[in-house]
């Protein structure tokens, strides 16, 4: 059930940051999620660190998307803890709340607004207050505005600033989504298969658009394509029936045999 | 550091944001001020006269077009399909049906200073609690806004906090309607059963069977319509309206960054209801009734079809298609009644068909693919340029 506060004073949620005293800015302890009998997540425990680009790689149905779900505060745990940093509790919060606190998550299909411009997509994920009065007469300022040039030059969107999101292409969206979290100035994003549908070549950028996040921003990349995890990843989490299988860098998950039977066994000629 | 093209909005922006405004206003007026100096400058059997019928007629139509203004902006904007609008303009239209018995006074049939006539008809000896303060006319303009407005917060935050949504919530609204007309036909409502309020004799002292009070009442509805396309143009152009319009594009991501999208849907649910419940105090002095009749569904349905055939997400284009749709119903009702239904149908499947925006979206749409033409070309040489480029 999604706990509900709606009609809470909203200022006081943008405060929230979270403590990073230990380097860990994601706990995700001992977490179990059923869907009917069916453990989508189990027992599963996972640590982000602060800074840090981490790849989920995992076969269909290994909980990845239940984890960002879990993550967001889409999905409510059965048991288990998810705090950002040490102190913020995660399963207190909706949605909206988690999103305000500075997690930010791109969704597997490019989720933009088609009907604004790319400008105005950016402009309504910048970071601020989100409440109905304000944003009835606000009017942007000479600083949100040079944020807004400085997310186009990093996503490489100048150009098409005034295009409808609608009009551009498949990977344009993406990086516009990544854009989108990063006007929120989030402290970690949550990307669920950002190359997924991509040419080799807008692949490439993004891959590079991702290690560059990292450091400043954490980030948690889940995706399927083995080349491109192969190109960005310093440490690898492997999933498999909802728990951790294997954690480490590529070459030590490659050498793994549990890892290889279950997941990159088909995959690995290609390496 | 800052490209040229965002340069280029910002200066854009100004002319931008006045759009269609100075124009949909100043039609409206010239329209007020030609209909006012004809009716009341020129005799019945002056070529220029136009009657006060005309008049009359003419100012239903503008409340229809601000009904239709109220319905687009949850629909065209949010994506939020209500089919019970007309419930918030039934609501405004009782609101000021109720102030205009209370002004009947001892005129009416059976000569009660306080009560109207059904209720002396039901044998009622007092007026029941929810009419107290009818009779004054702040009451009633406070009623206008609360009555349509109330209805609106209540069903709003609990479909929307539910996230109810698409087929689902246009079913609800449906009902909602359908359930305070089969309540306001019960005589034991208070609210004149199934005669509705009527036998209105004057307004703030005014006869409403006068031209002057009617050329007054025409233009007061011009006025308001303006202001309501002066607020929702100014709504759907601020940064609130852009959230408004993302929730329609995509919900999720814009709960994902941070708004709450049911406040948003809630604000402007409730808003627009209002805007109802203005267009139906307007409408009630003109046509002399209000009958529970004005809650049936059909109605409702009815209004999404002004504003599916003017433009769904164009402010002019809902007023466009309430003033065809609703002459074009005078008219064909006057043939042949039994036909328009089916002629209202087939103008609905057919700009469905033929113009999916509408009849505002008509010449845009020309434009726009004239402009996409041009940009497409435009970001091609561009991604050639960038893509090598990065680092």
């Amino acid at each position: 059930m999604v706990v509900d506060k709606h009609g809470s004073p909203l200022l006081a949620e943008d405060n929230i940051s979270p403590d990073t005293r230990h380097g860990v800015i994601l706990y995700v302890e001992d977490v179990s999620v059923s869907f009917d009998g069916f453990k989508a997540l189990n027992d599963l425990s996972l640590y982000i660190n602060d800074g840090e680009l981490r790849c989920l790689i995992g076969a269909n149905g290994a909980g990845k998307t239940t984890l960002m779900d879990v993550i967001t505060g889409k999905t409510k745990p059965d048991v288990g803890k998810v705090s950002f940093g040490q102190q913020v509790n995660l399963l207190d919060m909706d949605e909206t709340q988690i999103a305000r606190a500075g997690i930010g998550r791109k969704f597997q299909k490019p989720t933009v607004f088609e009907k604004l411009t790319v400008f105005e997509n950016l402009e309504l994920s910048l970071a601020g207050d989100k409440g109905i009065w304000t944003n009835l007469f606000h009017k942007l300022s000479g600083e949100q505005k040079d944020e807004i040039g400085k997310i186009l030059h990093t996503i490489g969107l100048v150009k098409e600033c005034n295009m409808l999101a609608g009009a551009l292409s498949h990977g344009q969206k993406q990086w516009l989504e990544i854009g989108m979290l990063l006007a929120a100035k989030p402290r970690l994003l949550l990307v669920d298969e950002p190359v997924a549908g991509m040419t080799a070549q807008e692949t490439e950028r993004t891959a590079e658009l991702l290690t560059s996040l990292a450091g400043e921003h954490s980030v948690v990349v889940v995706e399927h394509d083995m080349a491109f995890v192969r190109s960005i990843a310093r440490k690898v989490t492997v999933l498999h029936q909802g728990s951790v299988l294997a954690e480490g860098s590529m070459s030590e998950i490659q050498a793994n045999p549990e890892v290889v039977r279950v997941y990159l066994g088909e995959e690995t000629g290609d390496a | 550091m800052i490209p040229n093209s965002i340069q280029s909005l910002f200066s854009n922006s100004a002319f931008k944001k006045l759009g269609s405004l100075p124009f949909v206003v100043g039609c409206l007026f010239i329209t007020t001020l030609y209909v006012a100096v004809c009716n009341l400058a020129f005799p019945a059997d002056s070529a220029l006269h136009v009657s006060t019928y005309t008049v009359t007629l003419f100012g239903k139509y503008l409340c229809y077009a601000l009904l239709a203004l109220a319905v687009d902006l949850v629909w065209g904007y949010c994506g939020i399909l209500s089919l019970g609008h007309g419930a918030f303009f039934a609501l405004g239209g009782y609101a000021m049906g109720m102030y205009l018995m209370r002004q009947i006074g001892d005129r009416g049939v059976y000569g009660n200073p306080e009560l109207p006539d059904f209720m002396v008809f039901l044998n009622w000896d007092s007026l029941p609690w929810y009419w107290a303060g009818s009779d004054s006319f702040i009451w009633m303009i406070v009623m206008v806004l609360a009555g349509p407005g109330l209805l609106a917060y209540i069903f709003g935050s609990m479909a929307f906090r539910s996230r109810v949504s698409g087929v689902y919530l246009s079913i609800m609204t449906q009902a909602v309607t359908y359930a305070l007309m089969l309540a306001f036909f019960r005589n034991e409502m208070g609210f004149g059963g199934n005669n509705g309020l009527t036998d209105f004799k004057d307004i703030l002292g005014f006869s409403l069977q006068s031209d002057t009070t009617r050329v007054v009442l025409f233009a007061l509805t011009a006025t308001f319509l303006a202001l309501g396309f002066a607020l929702c143009h100014f709504i759907v152009n601020s940064k609130m309206g852009r959230v408004v319009t993302a929730i329609r594009d995509s919900e999720n991501r814009v709960r994902f960054i941070g708004y709450k999208p049911e406040h948003y849907k809630v604000w402007i649910f409730v808003v627009s209801a209002m805007l109802a419940g203005i267009a139906g105090a307007l409408y009630v002095p003109q046509v002399g009734i209000i009958n529970p009749g004005e809650f049936s569904p059909l109605n409702s349905i009815e209004m999404v079809v002004w504003v599916a055939i003017g433009g769904r997400g164009s402010l002019y284009g809902a007023i466009i298609g309430a003033l065809v749709v609703s002459y074009a119903k005078t008219r064909f009702t006057a043939i042949m009644p039994e036909a328009w239904l089916y002629a209202l149908g087939g103008l609905f499947v057919l700009v469905t068909l033929l113009l999916p925006k509408g009849i505002a979206g008509f010449v845009p749409a020309i434009a726009d693919k004239f402009k996409a033409n041009k940009s497409t070309k435009n970001t091609q040489s561009v991604s050639n340029k960038t893509t090598p480029e990065v680092k």
